[in-house]
């Protein structure tokens, strides 16, 4: 591992604390900037060894664990914000904690419109995972919200795509691509997104989940009326509409929601929850995809040991099963989800007893050719974090 | 450097296609005569033109695979095309292959308002999705000019925009799912009614990639809620600059309009001459602002934005909420282009990208460069969101005219990437700025797109020598010429 050592780079030996689903990275390396990344990965592809990412490590027990991991690439040296206020356009490096990028942009009284999901952690993390919280509905996903970001490939050549316009369709949206794709395809640098304004002030209208007839009837009212709501939450046992704008024109906003939800217990808060969006951070998870019309019945049907919420309008509906739930009750489960048309259930994380049971982590995932096509383009000696991904990518 | 191509003949390596394609897409879905072929010859960028080997006109998503696993089959390339209504030649034919129109596959499969979707073939207009959508109160938010005429399948391929994706984005935020036929004549279904898929994401990736990944043959695309309110107003300055300063104005003060649009004076005067649209005497700029939303929060926009106006030193704003009010206020904004032809024999329109805070210097740049050549500019714009729109004008039968024109044009493109802008906003690379691409891209930026593109289509059939620079293409030459835009003088589409 010796041939590791390249200039720019701090290399030691990798510890139980830097485990990825339980596999020791024999190396890990910190680069102080892309360029020595780049020649890291160049110096890794030398040597045939297998590479996984981290930025804030916090989500190193999602998804699958690596086959093979000779080198864990630290990014938290790739630190750096280029705020152009003016244009609402953010540069940062992926090793950027995204508190420290909410503190800055929250300066200038703006932010990027993306509610993190787990605490502690980096840009290019949240990236690289792909999945984005509760405040969606108005700005998009986080992938909606990246205008250009840099790579570095699995042979360390380094290549952007995209730029720090809002406005521009030169070229292939390659940002996208490795947005979600686990560091499977190469290794996030960079990137530039879009930005918004901070809304003036913000309510959180919420009311009783009851039973699914009760919750059906409460969206269709919501869907009917105009009042514009940053997020439509299942969020435990509440049904949750986020507004944002300014405290005058929220006023006729909040009625007209709490006329749709129903006001029987009905609270509004003009701050969000403290724990809003994040996920959790122990026991067996899914993410399940499906047409957002059917997502109240998913969630009023589950049994006790599961709790679901999420997105109604984006479809989407986390599942989180309690610490220590037997690997049978996760597949049933899954297994209830995978067999409806239209719906899809993926484990974000699988407790080691029920990774070890052999449950399938992604299901059939559909246009997996064309996925497995990229990533022998882009990674052919199959080195970067292989197995992490969907059909063992 | 031009392409034009016409053959009269099928070519003989597609002779032997010919009855296979009656056989998947019927006796009138194969075009062979020279003169049905010729209605194809170019996309809305007419000065290129290519007469197509072969015309195929698929009704289903079977008859795409099928005319797709053919040319895979033959290793003979294709070209799909929507509406044609594109400005890069995006789906300029190729003379040796079969163009693969959608425009036949033009059913409104579904409008789901429980689910806020629709499903709907590459063929049908944007503008059918939100007229089909209207009754339940929903739109299909991204508008591109040529909404009338321009198809989905097109607005997917181009990753299509609009005067009000400064609010609500482009087409990659508005599909939820996509069924495609790859190069290779495989039928892919990606994502579906919930917004996002598992796995890596093949939809975002796709949209925008110019038909060079394959053919959508289904779409699935989200619906907007109508707005309860829409307010749409013009302010008029004295000079660009106060009217620049107004759109940083809005910015900072945290209004987020569904659209911002910018006129100079001669944009302003060629409006005014053909349509009349009553703008403010003596306007050397106005911006249309567009606020959408509920009201509350709609009135207290309109009140700020005429402020911050008055205060960047506009002398005149007017407001319209009813919709034959707002419409007259667009009637100049939307009638720009086609009236810049009134006052000027030729044009070419350009397309490029400046951060919004270089608004100000390159078109000062711009107005220099003007002056230096002796060529008008008119300019009308996204202002909101930094895209450039420049007429450069020029009269066509002046020996040398439009070479001059050229090259402003890309003068003005450079401009744009030296401000760390883009050379396309919207009407995309295809083959017009294909070799405009290294000026903004380095060669390992470009070869990455490359191996994406392997992924998808290993023997390079599915629209070769668009999007990305190739020595056939660009020789040792940097730089395309552009066209004047032709749909609008047909009366095909406005553009604006």
């Amino acid at each position: 591992m010796k041939d590791l050592d390249v200039e720019g780079v701090t290399l030691w030996k990798g510890t139980e604390a830097d485990a990825v689903c339980g596999v020791v990275p024999d190396r890990v390396a910190r680069p102080k900037d892309t360029e020595a990344l780049g020649r890291l990965l160049a110096a890794a592809r030398a040597t045939g060894a297998t590479v996984t990412p981290r930025g804030g490590g916090t989500a190193l027990d999602w998804g699958s664990p690596p086959r093979s991991l000779d080198l864990m690439v630290d990014t938290s040296a790739l630190s750096w914000i280029d705020h152009n206020a003016g244009d609402l356009v953010v540069e940062v490096g992926a090793g950027t904690p995204l508190a420290e990028l909410r503190r800055t942009l929250a300066d200038a009284g703006q932010r990027l419109s993306y509610d993190p999901l787990r605490v502690g952690g980096t840009v290019g993390g949240a990236l690289a995972t792909g999945v984005s919280g509760p405040r969606r509905l108005l700005a998009g996903g986080l992938r909606d919200l990246v205008i250009g970001m840099t790579l570095v490939r699995a042979d360390g050549v380094v290549a952007r795509s995209g730029g720090r316009v809002v406005k521009n369709v030169a070229g292939y949206d390659l940002a996208k691509l490795h947005t979600g794709g686990y560091g499977t395809l190469g290794v996030i640098a960079s990137a530039a997104f879009r930005l918004h304004p901070l809304p003036p002030a913000v309510r959180v209208v919420s009311v009783p989940l009851r039973s699914r007839e009760d919750t059906e009837r409460a969206l269709a009212d919501l869907r009917a009326t105009t009042v514009v709501p940053a997020a439509v939450e299942l969020d435990r046992d509440r049904l949750c509409v986020v507004l944002e704008g300014t405290a005058e024109g929220l006023v006729p906003r909040v009625e007209e929601t709490l006329r749709a939800l129903g006001e029987d217990g009905a609270e509004v808060a003009e701050e969000l929850p403290e724990d809003w969006g994040l996920l959790p951070t122990e026991g067996t998870l899914a993410r399940v995809l499906a047409p957002p019309a059917e997502l109240p019945g998913l969630a009023c049907d589950l049994d006790a040991d599961v709790r679901g919420y999420g997105s109604v309008p984006a479809g989407t509906l986390y599942l989180a099963f309690a610490p220590g739930t037997p690997a049978d009750v996760v597949e049933k489960r899954l297994a209830a989800v995978r067999h409806v048309p239209d719906r899809t259930a993926v484990l974000l994380r699988a407790e080691p007893h029920v990774r070890e049971a052999g449950v399938d982590p992604w299901g059939e995932v559909p246009g997996l050719s064309l996925m497995r096509a990229v990533k022998d383009s882009f990674d052919p000696d199959h080195r970067l974090s292989p197995g992490r991904f969907a059909g063992g990518i | 450097m031009a392409t034009s191509a016409h053959q009269t003949n099928i070519p003989a390596a597609l002779t032997a296609l010919v009855p296979r394609l009656r056989e998947i897409c019927g006796e009138d879905g194969v075009l062979t005569d020279l003169s049905r072929r010729r209605v194809y010859e170019s996309d809305g960028l007419t000065y290129h033109r290519a007469t197509p080997g072969v015309v195929a006109l698929p009704t289903t998503t079977a008859q795409v695979a099928a005319v797709v696993s053919l040319c895979a089959e033959h290793g003979v390339p294709y070209v799909p095309r929507g509406a044609g209504t594109g400005l890069s030649a995006g789906a300029l034919p190729h003379a040796d292959g079969v163009l693969l129109v959608t425009s036949r596959m033009r059913r409104v499969v579904e409008i789901d308002p429980e689910n806020e979707c629709a499903v709907v073939e590459p063929g049908v207009t944007n503008l059918d999705i939100t007229r089909a959508a209207a009754p339940h109160g929903y739109y299909y938010a991204p508008d591109p000019s040529s909404q009338q005429v321009c198809s989905v399948g097109g607005n997917v391929a181009e990753n299509s925009g609009g005067a009000h994706c400064l609010k609500y984005g482009f087409t990659s935020g508005h599909v939820r799912g996509l069924e495609i036929v790859t190069p290779s004549g495989e039928v892919v279904e990606l994502g579906g009614k919930a917004t996002g898929a598992h796995g890596y994401d093949l939809i975002g990736a796709f949209i925008g990639s110019e038909g060079t990944l394959g053919v959508a043959t289904r779409v699935t695309v989200s619906l907007t809620r109508s707005p309860q309110k829409t307010v749409t107003l013009l302010s008029a300055f004295t000079s660009m600059d106060a009217g620049g300063e107004a759109v940083g104005a809005i910015i900072a003060a945290g209004v987020l309009p569904s659209a911002i649009e910018m006129m100079d004076a001669l944009a302003i005067e060629a409006a005014e001459a053909a349509v009349a649209c009553g703008y403010p005497a003596g306007a050397a700029a106005v911006l249309v602002v567009e606020l959408d939303g509920p009201t509350s929060e709609v009135d207290a926009q309109v009140e700020r934005v005429t402020e911050l106006c008055a205060a960047s030193g506009s002398f005149e704003t007017r407001t319209a909420s009813g919709a034959v009010e707002r419409a007259l206020i667009w009637k100049g904004r939307k009638s720009a282009f086609a009236a810049v032809g009134r006052i000027s024999p030729a044009y070419i329109v350009q397309d490029g990208v400046v951060p919004r805070t270089a608004l100000g210097e390159v078109l000062g740049r711009i107005a220099a460069l003007s002056a230096e050549s002796g060529i008008r500019v008119a300019n009308v714009f996204h202002a909101g969101d930094g895209n450039l729109h420049p007429l450069v004008l020029f009269d066509d039968a002046e020996p040398g005219a439009g070479e001059r024109a050229e090259e402003v044009s890309g003068a003005i493109l450079d401009l744009c990437v030296e401000h760390g802008g883009s050379i396309t906003g919207e009407h995309g690379v295809g083959v017009d700025k294909a070799c405009k691409m290294p000026r903004m891209y380095s060669d390992d930026d470009l070869t990455t797109f490359d191996l994406f593109r392997r992924a998808f289509d290993p023997a390079g059939i599915a629209n070769p020598d668009k999007l990305l620079p190739t020595p056939r293409l660009c020789g040792e030459r940097p730089g395309v010429r552009t066209g004047v835009h032709p749909l609008v003088e047909s009366g095909q589409a406005e553009q604006f």
